[in-house]
């Protein structure tokens, strides 16, 4: 049915569906209205066999998930920018232990200086924990893209944290019209959760346990096959859920309108809708110019990212968060997938902060790189003269 | 009135001050418009999450899926909730010419027309006055979101009037909602000689 909602409570509604035997959260800033709206059903009854857990932050909330996983239970939770950051230690020791945890990162920007705004710095800096991770460009994605999450997480091959990135504001706070899933549909596509292991009285397990030299680098080589297996898994769960729901959000990439286009340009995220509307409006003016949207953040899609880019002359990274001292984190990873390929390369970064990104300023950046009115390499968006106290 | 027209894009922008439901005057009409057969989006954008700091929310009405996420910057309509953000806000930026500007103003619209030194639309109503004798606090949002519908006519008051009795969990603060916004409409509606 479709209905109008917030992006918050389109998360809320998809988590329920999925049945989790364990939500752990902390309450407050910069926590967001999906632990709330779960709170709700929880205190009002609808979550079923769930425990609710309220942290004392974001480092326990992570905790109470990974003692809760490890004994085989279904977990969630939702953070973002300086509480994902709390979690990150917990999180990444969750990848090691391949609990498949599943949560809602609600991009914003991280401090200092304090912004609670959106962009993507927050999901960047968890790049190499070993987590899934995936960008959506609309509540209705995100929404859809939860039962997908847990599937592909639990999955016996994969095994792994999953984290779904929605961008904070943009997404979180709009209401918007989406179709909201129903029971059936999500149990017809998510069997209940079946742990190949998990920690019991009768028979103790480990987790996390302390490896010396002689085995540690074993587990890491695990891991990576874990996240190379997980390619394939996700996919497969992408294009299951286009056949149940009708909904085809595409694979690990979209690539629209690249066979034949001069520059290629790159998002992930909300900004994909406005940079798609500008690319519309460019081809129809004649402009070579595609689109390419990126889905999958990790495990990284070189292989189709580098196929869509293989006849590009110009590619154009629209980036939401910097790599300091090196440049934009997707156009890292765009350049390394296209590695002996040789067009030029652009990137910027725009919207920090949650700066608000005007269609003009996408419009100009994509005009500017066109018509080669701009050096390549790593740029910033629009940015007011100041000048620097510390020099 | 949807029907007959294709490819319409409206665009409205609110403005006022933090507790005064700034936000949630966008979100009420982009639930109505979506009842009208609109596809709908509304979005906030504050500053500090604090009582009293200017907040401005947003909303776009289209006959077809809404991807543009940006602020609106060329809005057909602006309406304000409090005459104090008029001046230390450019509450009329980018207003298209052909637009609106919906105030809670007491001193009518001639003054406020002066006041910004502007010629276009200016339509006033003292919603603070009358959301004080209805819900007894300055809370100009419901009023506000009827004034919008009584000046524009692009969502139906059924509509609205079915997204309020939804909205307000509380029956008694929805009944007290629906009388000043079927007020607010009457009184905007009169204003324009519909």
């Amino acid at each position: 049915m479709e209905k109008v909602v917030r992006g918050f409570y389109s998360i809320a509604h998809s988590v329920k569906l999925c049945k989790p035997n364990v939500i752990a959260a902390y309450p407050i800033t910069p926590q967001t209205e999906i632990v709330e709206n779960l709170a709700e059903m929880y205190a009002n009854g609808e979550l079923g066999d769930c425990e609710y857990v309220t942290a004392e932050s974001e480092f326990g909330a992570a905790s109470i998930l990974v003692g809760a996983s490890a004994a085989g239970a279904r977990t969630f939770t939702a953070t973002c920018s300086q509480g994902l950051i709390l979690m990150s230690e917990v999180l990444i020791n969750a990848a090691g232990m391949r609990l498949p945890i599943v949560l809602v990162n609600t991009n914003r920007a991280l401090s200092a200086p304090l912004s609670i705004w959106n962009d993507h710095q927050d999901s960047m800096v968890l790049r190499d924990g070993g987590l899934m991770q995936i960008h959506v460009e609309t509540n209705q994605e995100a929404h859809d893209m939860v039962p997908v999450a847990f599937k592909v997480a639990e999955d016996h091959k994969v095994m792994l944290p999953f984290m779904i990135n929605m961008d904070g504001y943009k997404l979180t706070h709009a209401y918007e019209p989406i179709d909201l899933l129903e029971q059936e549909m999500v149990d017809t596509f998510l069997p209940p959760y079946n742990p190949p292991v998990y920690m019991t009285t009768k028979d103790p397990l480990t987790f996390g346990s302390y490896a010396p030299p002689q085995y540690y680098a074993e587990f890491r080589v695990a891991l990576q096959n874990a996240m190379e297996r997980a390619r394939k898994v996700l996919e497969k769960a992408y294009k299951e859920w286009a056949e149940i729901t009708g909904r085809d959000w595409g694979g690990h990439i979209v690539a629209e309108g690249v066979e034949d286009a001069d520059l290629v340009a790159i998002s992930m995220g909300s900004l994909t809708g406005m940079v798609r509307d500008v690319i519309s409006e460019l081809r129809n003016q004649g402009k070579k110019v595609g689109l390419l949207k990126i889905r999958t953040f990790r495990p990284f899609p070189a292989k189709e990212v580098r196929g869509a880019l293989k006849d590009a002359e110009k590619i154009l990274v629209f980036e939401r968060a910097v790599s300091f001292g090196h440049g934009g984190p997707v156009g890292m990873e765009v350049k390394s997938a296209c590695f002996g390929l040789t067009p030029e390369f652009y990137s910027f970064a725009v919207g920090l902060g949650g700066r608000d990104v005007p269609r003009e300023e996408i419009v100009r950046i994509i005009s500017d790189v066109y018509y080669g009115k701009v050096d390549q390499g790593f740029h910033f968006g629009t940015v007011k003269p100041f000048e620097e106290v510390i020099v | 009135m949807l029907k007959e027209v294709i490819n319409i894009l409206i665009e409205v922008r609110f403005h006022g001050r933090g507790g005064q439901g700034v936000v949630t005057a966008a979100d009420i009409l982009a639930v109505a418009g979506f009842k009208d057969g609109y596809q709908t989006l509304s979005f906030p954008m504050f500053g500090a999450e604090k009582r009293g700091t200017p907040v401005a929310s947003f909303l776009r009405l289209s006959d077809r899926p809404i991807v543009i996420r940006d602020e609106i910057y060329h809005p057909n309509y602006v309406v304000v909730m409090d005459p104090t953000v008029i001046g230390p806000v450019k509450v009329e930026a980018g207003l298209k010419p052909e637009g609106k500007l919906i105030a809670n103003y007491p001193k009518g619209a001639e003054d406020l027309r002066r006041a910004m030194g502007v010629d276009f639309d200016v339509l006033t109503i003292n919603a603070t006055k009358m959301a004080m004798e209805h819900l007894g606090r300055p809370i100009t949002n419901t009023a506000m979101v009827g004034a919008f519908v009584g000046a524009t006519n692009v969502i139906k008051l059924e509509s609205l009037i079915e997204t309020i009795k939804e909205w307000f969990a509380n029956k008694e603060l929805a009944e007290k909602n629906l009388r000043l916004v079927k007020e607010a409409y009457e009184y905007m509606k009169e204003v324009c000689g519909w």
